[in-house]
């Protein structure tokens, strides 16, 4: 499949997802949120791919829907259940760990992708905005799922809310991104946190981020349970017996994700 | 032991059935379905099995019907050859039927899971009737078992509409009885399976003919057939094993006699 909006770079088991729609600050429209999902799913089956990075060319890191494509005749309900949830889902079933390189702004349901990542390295000068009220609307795209779950209820009301940016030191400070990074140090960093990812026992992560998430709003008795079933599998795999074999030989581990 | 369309073993005292079409998603053929009834008839005879297990692959338990089969049937084609008279005899079957379902269960593979006495079911599992696409309806079983299984409304919804149900709105209304990750469907299935096969053979049995019954009858009928049910497992070895071991503090041993 021949790729109009995004590119793919592929380096060492990392594959990066570059948006690119430059001139558009990576503004969402229908194919991109099509190549976005088809993209992920293939990089998922692809055994050689053990960490995935999102990130814009240029400045921005994406600016949410191309509001070129809205006008009074959208439904706008249709527009997120066609477009959007599949590319949030795809983001959650994807098993590997994908990492939003955060470069430069990211607006709406930009910021939403973001969010939906699971992990937000975030370049100095870069900021959020949830830019959604600010022309009538609510956030979307999972927004209003992840955002509470990231930062807590209040905080992520005051955000989706009122509207203000947050820059890349506030988002460390709340959270929502794992380090901040300058622009002299970027691409180095990125790599560097993508690189320790894609080393991890990935079986375990998909199992640690598939249950996670849900546990946040299921009963205890019901994550046990899944942590239980979750462990079994992760305790058949090749990694946990490197991780044992290993531990027994005072060495680092070498996980295949297997 | 494999014949066209299925694949079968005994492991333990479990009869496991797999559908074995996985270059078409284990779309059923009349030929499946009758190799599927006939193997749950020999499991239900043999003294060897007390629990049955139907499974599927990890894409598909079984994703609708052969539809190139049917393209050319007619009313009065249909009504000659009782294409679904195999189905009836599922409905006999005795012993416990457990169904784990990986992947797609739709149309014709839905009604199969729906034969079954419980399912398991992966996270990733769907359900569905998409027949109303194809200008038809379900045929074997799929109106009568999904409305005693989720209620009138919500089967209208689901017949009517053929969309994929997820496994979560499954398990809501009572047709899927526990999700489970997917690794791990058959696994905790099979294990479910040696906890039901544990138990005194003979009440499981008159238990599973009971429970079906109270669907069909008057509340008053299946009172009755319950107390003779009731009645009847007094008859059994393993009552007095049951009752024996409780009052010597022990874990009984059944033997099905």
């Amino acid at each position: 499949m021949a790729y109009e909006t995004i590119k793919l770079v592929e380096d060492e088991g990392i594959a990066t997802i570059v948006l690119n729609r430059a001139k558009q600050y990576h503004a969402f429209t229908p194919t991109m949120n099509k190549e976005i999902i088809a993209m992920l799913q293939a990089l998922d089956r692809d055994e050689m791919i053990r960490a995935i990075v999102i990130t814009g060319s240029g400045k921005a890191f994406c600016a949410g829907e191309d509001l070129g494509g809205v006008d009074d005749q959208t439904d706008h309900g249709e527009f997120l259940r066609t477009r959007y949830h599949p590319m949030v889902r795809a983001m959650r079933h994807v098993h590997k760990p994908i990492i939003a390189a955060v470069n430069g702004v990211a607006a709406g349901a930009g910021m939403s992708l973001a969010l939906a990542a699971d992990f937000r390295i975030v370049q100095r000068g870069a900021k959020f905005v949830s830019a959604f009220m600010n022309i009538g609307l609510i956030p979307d795209s999972g927004f209003i799922y992840f955002l509470p779950r990231l930062v807590g209820y209040a905080k992520a009301l005051e955000i989706a809310t009122l509207g203000e940016t947050i820059s890349a030191e506030e988002a460390l400070a709340l959270g929502l991104a794992t380090k901040v990074v300058t622009k002299e140090d970027w691409e180095q960093e990125v790599k560097k946190f993508a690189t320790q990812l894609a080393r991890v026992p990935t079986k375990a992560f998909s199992l640690t981020k598939r249950y996670m998430h849900d546990g946040m709003h299921l009963p205890m008795d019901i994550v046990l349970e899944h942590e239980a079933q979750a462990q079994r599998i992760a305790g058949q795999t090749e990694d946990h017996q490197e991780g044992m074999q290993a531990f027994i030989e005072k060495r680092q581990p070498h996980f295949k994700g297997k | 032991m494999n014949k066209s369309c299925i694949r079968t073993s005994v492991e333990d005292d479990i009869g496991i059935i797999q559908l074995f079409r996985p270059h078409v998603a284990n779309a059923l053929n009349r030929s499946m379905v009758l190799e599927v009834v006939e193997q749950m008839e020999a499991f239900d005879q043999d003294k060897n099995v007390r629990v049955i297990v139907l499974k599927g692959n990890e894409k598909a338990f079984a994703a609708g019907a052969d539809i190139e089969e049917m393209l050319h049937e007619t009313a009065l084609s249909f009504e000659l050859q009782d294409p679904f008279r195999d189905w009836d005899r599922l409905l006999r079957i005795k012993k416990p039927i457990i169904a784990a379902v990986e992947g797609f269960a739709l149309g014709g593979g839905f009604e199969l899971a729906l034969h079954c006495d419980l399912i398991i079911a992966s996270e990733q599992a769907q359900f569905g009737f998409p027949e109303i696409k194809l200008g038809v309806l379900p045929g074997a079983g799929g109106t009568q078992l999904l409305t005693r299984a989720m209620g009138t409304r919500k089967a209208l919804e689901w017949i009517w509409l053929g969309e994929f149900m997820s496994v979560k709105e499954a398990h809501t209304f009572g047709i899927v009885n526990r999700i489970v990750a997917p690794e791990l469907v058959v696994e905790e299935t099979i294990k479910l399976a040696k906890k039901i096969a544990k138990q005194a053979p003979i009440a499981v049995r008159l238990i599973k003919e009971a429970v079906i019954a109270a669907e069909d009858l008057s509340l008053q009928d299946g009172m009755k057939l319950e107390r003779k049910n009731f009645y009847l497992a007094f008859d059994s070895a393993d009552q007095k094993e049951g009752m024996r071991a409780f009052l010597e503090k022990r874990t009984p041993s059944f033997k099905g006699g």
